[in-house]
């Protein structure tokens, strides 16, 4: 039965124009037009969308979630940079 | 990490759970509770894929064109949910085919409304109203859902439902303003389908064992009972500008609790339709069964091209 199976498909939304696309959830399609065609009609029939990205789910490649304290940890560790953490003195404007 | 045991996993699983943090599809969670998330999911799946039969029986007889192309675009919505449905059980590593091969043998249950028959017009005006509503109260609870995926597929599809049950209030108001055998007709559906719409809440708090471990897991966040009343106490004062009767005799406001008093619930009826023995069980998987059947040629030709265009490509 799985090898008749339709590829799992990604698909991502742009909900308008200058906003980056978005993961909406996924689908299963035998090739990437009629993906597109699927996830236009699955996703966006009240106009969520004016552009879609479909990506074969295979080609996904994801952080650990059990990792993700150490993976993650350079950028916790850093506070200095983020602009409160410093101080300037009262009265400097525009900063 | 890994040698963390069973134990540690679990109580760091419930304290995320508490902390009202979201279960992602990679996260470590107790079997138990994929366990649960699949079956439910996928048996919520069926539910709205099963639920476009009763209405796609009308689409052809719609009263104008109105009304037909309103009853497409809702049973074009139900299939769009069982679809963001079947692709978050998958994110549980569930294999989509086997759950609707469960379907197809009985092995998997759907909301045990969809076995009953929709003969008239007015049942689709009812089913809208009902049958939506109650789905609503439901959903709306699961759009805080413990588990990520399937409480977003629950908030887009919330966004949806709420046309499904307007359409349909909509209609009975046409019908219910109408000649005498209209609102008769209404009356009658009213009659038919007030005491499953019920019963879609599934069995009273204390006959439902699961639901203990489902609320402290978050899965669900209210009890049985708890939506049923809330569904009555909103649907009582809609019946009545619709001028339609309840068929409850015991069915009136209790002051003291702030809630509508109903009767006793018949639960023989609900385990005989949940078992397989509801108006249309068997007709409604035939057809279940017969449209994987007879499209699994277009499946196989989609694939086959595929296959042939990725040859050319790469030839
Ligand atoms: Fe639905
Ligand atoms: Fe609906």
């Amino acid at each position: 039965m799985s090898n008749k199976e339709w590829p799992l498909w990604e698909v991502f939304i742009r909900s308008k124009q200058g906003l980056n696309h978005k993961h909406v959830g996924s689908l299963r399609a035998a090739d990437a037009t009629l993906a597109l065609e699927n996830a236009r009609d699955v996703y966006t029939r009240r106009s969520e969308g004016i552009s879609i990205w479909v990506v074969e789910s295979n080609y996904i490649h994801a952080s650990d979630p059990s990792d993700a304290d150490s993976f993650f940890e350079p950028s916790d560790t850093k506070v200095y940079r983020h602009p409160t953490f410093y101080e300037v003195p009262d009265g400097v404007k525009h900063m | 990490m890994k040698t963390m045991d069973l134990q540690e996993l679990e109580k760091r699983f419930q304290e995320k759970i508490d902390k009202e943090i979201k279960i992602e599809p990679n996260d470590w969670m107790p079997d138990e509770y994929r366990k649960t998330l699949i079956r439910q999911i996928s048996q919520h799946a069926h539910s709205e894929i099963v639920g476009m039969l009763p209405e796609g029986n009308w689409i052809t007889r719609a009263p104008n064109l109105r009304r037909k192309a309103v009853l497409l675009a809702k049973v074009q919505d139900e299939a769009g949910h069982g679809l963001y449905l079947y692709s978050s059980v998958e994110t549980l590593g569930a294999d989509r085919e086997a759950t609707i091969d469960d379907l197809h043998s009985g092995k998997a249950k759907y909301s045990s409304i969809f076995n009953y028959p929709a003969v008239t017009w007015a049942d689709i005006g009812t089913i809208g109203w009902l049958v939506d509503g109650a789905a609503i109260m439901n959903q709306v609870a699961l759009c805080r859902c413990s588990y990520g995926p399937y409480a977003r597929g629950m908030v887009k599809i919330c966004k949806e439902e709420s046309f499904h049950q307007r359409q349909g209030y909509e209609s009975l108001v046409t019908l219910c303003n109408g000649t005498p055998e209209q609102k008769a007709m209404a009356q009658d559906a009213m009659n038919r389908f007030w005491w499953p719409a019920l019963m879609m809440f599934g069995p009273s708090d204390d006959e439902s064992p699961n639901s203990a471990q489902s609320m402290k897991w978050k899965i669900k966040r209210f009890s049985n009972d708890e939506l049923r009343q809330s569904f009555v106490d909103a649907t009582v004062p809609q019946a009545e500008i619709l001028g339609l009767t309840i068929p409850d005799p015991n069915l009136k406001w209790n002051e003291a609790t702030g809630h509508y008093d109903f009767s006793p619930i018949n639960w023989d009826e609900f385990w005989q339709v949940v078992n397989g023995n509801g108006p249309c069980n068997k007709e409604r998987i035939e057809a279940r069964k017969k449209a994987k059947e007879n499209g699994m040629w277009v499946r196989e030709a989609a694939t086959a091209y595929a296959a042939k265009r990725s040859m050319k490509k790469t030839a």
